[in-house]
């Protein structure tokens, strides 16, 4: 008699908050970034502000030109230090990021941009 | 084996010279590159002076320095000479030379591309809407 009650409330007391988390979970997850910041511990701080998806402003804004002379442009993706900002920061996609680093260190060598580690 | 030689490249030649390097002295340097250019059966394409600008870090004790930026068509035989003469020429303080043939040419192709793409434009249009009512 024990044994049984004890039985069937378990399952069913697992089953009902096996569900809900899921269930929650599913509904605030955006379709876009499937995996979310710090993983199933950090729900909890992910629910509170909400990460707008990075993009690449050359897809975007559809500039394919990366150009050693604009410097203005390079410029965006240049640190205060000299230091090229890594793509997980400034959300520009590979392709893009390889032709904007080639752009800023050959600006770099015509004296456009500064050197990074020369504090000036 | 026969090589033919290759002369048909675009190289953008950027050089800085001394701040205080007067505008008739660099006439002279510009019409002797100019020269040395067409003495090799190159083509000066543009001239482009970009003026003074300040430098982002100080290259043999100069702050500033007048950009110049030479647009040639030629081999890699000329760009050598050229750099040669940019090297021992006194007021250029720093030169950079890059090929620009090929990325002009990508550049074309994704224009001719996207051109192509815009003309069946109201198709994905479409679709895209009918997909919207069936959601709704």
């Amino acid at each position: 008699m024990a044994d049984e009650t004890t039985a069937t409330s378990a399952p069913a007391g697992h089953s009902s908050g096996g569900d809900r988390p899921s269930g929650g979970d599913r509904g605030e997850r955006r379709p876009p970034r499937p995996g979310g910041p710090g993983g199933p511990g950090g729900r909890e701080g992910g629910r509170k502000y909400f990460r707008r998806k990075k993009v690449c402003k050359f897809c975007v804004e559809k500039i394919e030109a990366i150009n050693y002379k604009d410097v203005r442009l390079l410029a965006q993706f240049v640190a205060e230090s000299g230091k090229i900002v890594p793509r997980r920061l400034t959300g520009v996609c590979t392709p893009h990021q390889r032709r904007l680093s080639c752009a800023i260190k050959q600006a770099r060598n015509i004296a456009l941009l500064p050197f990074a580690g020369r504090a000036s | 084996m026969a090589r033919t030689y290759e002369v048909n490249r675009v190289y953008e030649l950027m050089f800085i010279v001394r701040p205080d390097m007067v505008e008739e002295e660099q006439d002279k340097l510009i019409s002797t590159l100019e020269s040395a250019v067409s003495s090799s059966g190159g083509k000066v394409k543009s001239m482009e002076r970009m003026g003074k600008r300040r430098l982002a870090y100080t290259v043999r004790r100069f702050h500033d320095g007048i950009y110049i930026l030479l647009t040639v068509e030629g081999g890699g035989a000329l760009i050598h000479e050229l750099e040669r003469r940019l090297r021992v020429t006194e007021p250029v303080i720093k030169f950079l030379t890059v090929r620009i043939d090929e990325e002009q040419k990508r550049l074309d192709k994704i224009k001719k591309l996207r051109e192509a793409r815009r003309k069946p434009a109201p198709a994905p249009a479409e679709t895209g809407g009918e997909t919207a009512a069936v959601t709704a």
